[in-house]
């Protein structure tokens, strides 16, 4: 009876291992065409965020890494709450984080549960933060809560005003 | 007679540099949160509006930067000019910088052959500039600080440590991560022993574009330490100041204690 008690944890927990190995996550991000006079793409954060607003995981950064212009890191703190929940504490570049600014246009990013970013994310509530500061520009945050990495498939979206576009967050669990 | 009122005035401001509540002392940092290698430049002023050049500059004789490893720092391209000093820093060093003008003193006013006299020095000067002869020696002592705190990446406690004389502030909250909408907690030192039912006030900038002084005046619970609520983001003042008889120099009765601070309060 014990033995079977065992077994039947055992191939629980390989079953809840086996979902995680296979979960995904998927975000759509769209950076707005905008008609202004002097135009830089935007630095943008996208990062896992805990209940609490802790980091939990780094997604993306994307800033100014040209070696021919300006050093792009002393502006990485107008991307100011992912400043605050860990970014100061990072050492740049972060490798499978850390990329150059994008242009206008939808972006997708795509992270799998054995993927570095993913690997050590527990069980739980969560929320994708996407946050944009623009030279010049204003500055945009948006929330997306999802449980990770779930029971079945999620989708949530949020829509920017200014400096973000629509974004889409897909989980499969 | 303006000749002399002034030099009363001059006088005036020399004996109670720290007394008068008149004028607000403060240093502004042009950035608090920065990066390492990038230079922040202070503006350094007396005024009655917050943050505006409109009385005088404040002096920087005593201005001391310590680094994130306790280094003491220089200035770099200090000016003083009619209305404010400027000087810049570069934040060599991840973590954060103290900006400090510590003012420490003694005061002496006498009569010596009928004449009234006015000496300002430290302890040894003291013994071989004020005579022995001084008739009606009234002495007083004062330690007031102002200061600003800046950071490079991640921020950084070394450099806030209380050196234990007069009246300090060190962080429970820290001075670089301060945000509207939260809540922030200092403890007060003096002589590094909690400073119990201290009154604080403390008031946003830009006074000048409005009607309200917007004080709010807090005092130090027994552990030496008050909260702080931010209505909004914005550089913001924080003053208090207290006496006791702890002087340094025996003939001195009274020893004024003042602590000015400069923060900023980030939006979310």
């Amino acid at each position: 009876m014990r033995v079977v008690a065992k077994l039947a944890g055992a191939m629980l927990l390989m079953s809840a291992s086996a979902v995680a190995l296979s979960a995904e996550l998927n975000l759509k991000l769209e950076i707005p065409r905008l008609d202004v006079a002097e135009y830089h793409r935007p630095y943008i954060a996208v990062w896992v965020e805990n209940q609490d607003q802790s980091t939990a995981a780094q997604l993306a950064v994307w800033y100014q890494t040209d070696k021919k212009k300006e050093d792009g890191t002393q502006w990485l703190k107008d991307l100011r709450q992912w400043w605050r929940r860990g970014g100061r504490e990072l050492q740049m570049p972060v490798d499978g984080v850390t990329g150059a600014t994008r242009p206008a246009g939808e972006h997708v990013l795509s992270y799998k549960g054995t993927d570095k970013q993913l690997a050590n994310l527990a069980p739980g509530k969560y929320n994708v933060v996407v946050e944009a500061t623009r030279e010049v520009g204003g500055r945009e945050l948006l929330r997306l809560p999802f449980e990770w990495p779930g029971t079945q498939k999620q989708t949530a979206t949020a829509q920017g005003k200014t400096e973000l576009g629509a974004i889409t967050l897909n989980i499969t669990p | 007679m303006k000749t002399a009122l002034r030099a009363i005035a001059v006088s005036a401001a020399l004996l109670a540099p720290f007394a008068s509540h008149a004028h607000k002392m403060w240093l502004l940092p042009s950035s608090t949160v920065s990066t390492v290698d990038q230079w922040v430049t202070v503006d350094a002023a007396v005024s009655n509006n917050l943050f505006y050049f409109d009385h005088v500059p404040l002096r920087l004789d005593a201005l001391a930067i310590t680094a994130p490893d306790g280094s003491a720092v220089s200035a770099e391209n200090a000016h003083t000019g009619k209305y404010r000093s400027i000087f810049d820093v570069q934040l060599k060093q991840n973590g954060t910088y103290k900006v400090a003008i510590v003012n420490k003193g003694l005061f002496a006013s006498y009569e010596e052959n009928g004449q009234r006299k006015r000496w300002r020095g430290n302890a040894e000067k003291f013994a071989t500039e004020v005579p022995a002869s001084a008739r009606n020696l009234q002495v007083s002592e004062s330690i007031g600080r102002v200061e600003t705190f800046v950071t490079a990446g991640k921020p950084t406690e070394a450099a806030l440590k209380a050196s234990n004389v007069g009246l300090e502030l060190v962080p429970v909250t820290h001075p670089n991560d301060l945000y509207a909408g939260e809540a922030s907690k200092f403890r007060f030192l003096i002589d590094g022993k909690p400073a119990t039912n201290l009154e604080v006030v403390v008031q946003p900038g830009g006074t000048r574009y409005r009607n309200d002084q917007e004080e709010q005046k807090l005092k130090t619970d027994a552990n030496g330490e008050l909260s702080v609520n931010w209505p909004a983001p914005g550089m913001y003042w924080l003053e208090a100041g207290t006496q006791d008889d702890k002087t340094s120099l025996k003939q001195a009765k009274q020893r004024r204690l003042s602590y000015v601070a400069t923060f900023e309060v980030l939006p979310q």
